[in-house]
């Protein structure tokens, strides 16, 4: 199996605050992976770090081998790494089609000049541009809501529109914070075989946070637990489950199962 | 009144309302994005008439070459502005970009005095713009009809930019979450500049339409039109683009309406202008077409 993502020794330090630890692991082509841990464990900080949002304090991201650590958020969407986020973070003001747009920027060629002067090429790539989100719209089941505000849709249509405006910017990794924060259990589980479905489909690699463990546990084959920064399982649902460190700090201590 | 005046007075206060509205969409573009009000875009204004002024009067340009030249080395100094002055404090504190935004309009105009001198210079009108024009028995000088068409002909150009284009797109989603903007992939500090480029662009043909309608420029000719055109962003709620057309042409209007009305305000005319305004944004704070905007984490 070849490695995706790796992260070496990633620590991630805010004043004299720790937020991550020499966090390791690795993600390979094609898998679905899920980090866990309860709150305030650094989850997010992690996928901060992947996406260029901090740059790590000590250690390495790679991206197929490449160090992608410290990088420009945009150079590294533009090397195949998408996200959504925890508290869901739509455009207002731009139409869902608008918002899929934007995160094809990086995929369509035009110069501003020839945008400005509205040359012919500019306006077949116009053209272009909405007719492959509203593919891509359709293809999750969400093109009759191409031209409304995202903050009219269903919640739940809501964290589809995020993930396909993620999925616009062309990634071979996904990265879902928190997909089915906020969801009842039913919608939980839809969503979830939603996220099976669009791995197959655009052939993806995901690696998903989720805050509550039983979401994860019947679809993800791996599972990585994480607690106050640092990793301190990671194996198959049925290891996790059993894991004495993750008992105690992860279901055993917290309030929250 | 009788109507004829009343039209001309209209016509003359759309004509300036349309200059406002040209120089305030830079002002609301840059807000909207930066949060930034970049006070030194009024002498973006300036320089575009300058430029203009020595194209035709020292490199004996036509004026269809001048123009959109002196737009295009205005367009350049307001992308070095926001690259040398703005973008290394992009990071920083708000006040800092806009301590550094006073700083750079002291600067642009210190420089025009001792480069283009303080004295003003009169600006020469193309022959076609000087032409009395007579509707009836309304009169006018054939530059109103051009500032009001022209400036309608680039708003519907912005327009078309910001909502249809890939890169229009991006810059209203840059405007919500400048953050999040970059994580999907948009280059932000392009998109920055663009926005940049744009109102510059037009700042600069507001510039050489001012002086066309007041044919004298002066080093800080800028300033005055400047803060209007910010009061016209505010007024139509600033960071909306379509606000700001709207705003401008709504001070321009009453500007000229006030003074037509009572003549005897005219020594006045802004102190009474600006205090409508006042009571309006008291009635709508955030513009006429702004939306109640929550403070950014």
């Amino acid at each position: 199996m070849t490695i995706l993502l790796k992260l070496e020794a990633v620590t991630k330090r805010f004043g004299g605050l720790t937020a991550v630890n020499k966090f390791s692991t690795e993600i390979h082509a094609g898998e679905l992976c899920a980090l866990i841990g309860p709150n305030g464990s650094g989850k997010t900080t992690i996928f901060n770090v992947i996406t260029g949002i901090y740059t790590p304090t000590e250690g390495q991201v790679l991206l197929g081998g490449e160090d992608v650590s410290g990088k420009r958020p945009d150079l590294i969407t533009g090397m195949g790494i998408a996200r959504t986020f925890q508290n869901i973070r739509l455009f207002k003001g731009l139409n869902v089609l608008e918002n899929v747009i934007v995160g094809k920027h990086l995929r369509l060629q035009s110069d501003p000049l020839s945008s400005v002067l509205h040359l012919p090429k500019y306006q077949n790539e116009e053209k272009e541009m909405r007719e492959q989100g509203l593919v891509l719209l359709e293809s999750l089941g969400l093109d009759h809501f191409a031209y409304d505000e995202p903050t009219s849709l269903p919640y739940g249509q809501q964290r589809k529109l995020e993930i396909a405006r993620a999925l616009a910017t062309n990634p071979r990794l996904l990265l879902l914070d928190e997909p089915a924060a906020g969801m009842s259990p039913t919608d939980a589980e839809g969503l979830m075989k939603f996220i099976l479905h669009i791995l197959d489909y655009f052939d993806l690699t995901i690696f998903l946070i989720e805050h509550q463990m039983r979401v994860v546990m019947g679809i993800c084959p791996r599972i990585i637990v994480i607690d106050h920064g640092e990793k301190i399982a990671e194996g198959s649902p049925e290891m996790i489950q059993n894991d004495q460190h993750v008992i105690e700090a992860y279901l055993g201590v917290s309030d929250h199962a | 009144m009788t109507i004829e005046s009343f039209l001309q007075n209209l016509s003359n206060g759309i004509s300036l309302g349309a200059l406002y509205a040209l120089i305030s969409i830079g002002y609301t573009m840059v807000y909207g994005i930066l949060r930034l009000i970049n006070f030194a875009h009024g002498d973006l204004v300036m320089l575009g008439a300058y430029f203009a002024f020595y194209g035709v009067a020292m490199f004996v340009l036509p004026w269809w070459l001048a123009f959109p030249l002196a737009i295009l080395f205005t367009t350049l100094i307001g992308i070095v502005i926001e690259k040398a002055a703005y973008k290394p404090l992009r990071e920083f504190p708000r006040i800092n970009l806009f301590a550094a935004a006073v700083a750079v309009a002291f600067l642009l105009e210190n420089l025009a005095i001792v480069i283009f001198g303080g004295r003003p210079k009169a600006f020469a009108r193309p022959a076609f713009l000087d032409q009395l024009l007579k509707i009836g028995n309304i009169s006018f000088v054939s530059y109103t009809p051009v500032i009001i068409i022209t400036t309608i002909v680039l708003c519907t150009v912005l327009i078309l930019i910001i909502s249809r284009t890939k890169a229009g797109i991006a810059m209203r989603a840059l405007s919500k979450d400048i953050e999040t903007t970059g994580l999907m992939g948009v280059d932000t500090n392009r998109i920055i500049m663009f926005a940049f480029m744009l109102g510059s662009a037009l700042a600069a043909a507001g510039g050489i339409l001012w002086a066309i309608k007041f044919p004298q420029i002066n080093p800080l000719m800028g300033v005055m039109p400047g803060l209007k055109a910010f009061i016209a962003a505010v007024l139509g709620g600033i960071g909306n683009v379509w606000g700001a057309m709207i705003g401008g042409l709504l001070l321009g209007v009453v500007e000229i309406m006030l003074v037509a009305f009572f003549p005897q305000l005219a020594g006045y005319r802004d102190a009474f202008a600006y205090t409508i305004l006042i009571v309006l944004l008291l009635f709508r704070p955030n513009g006429i077409m702004g939306e109640v905007q929550a403070e950014k984490v």
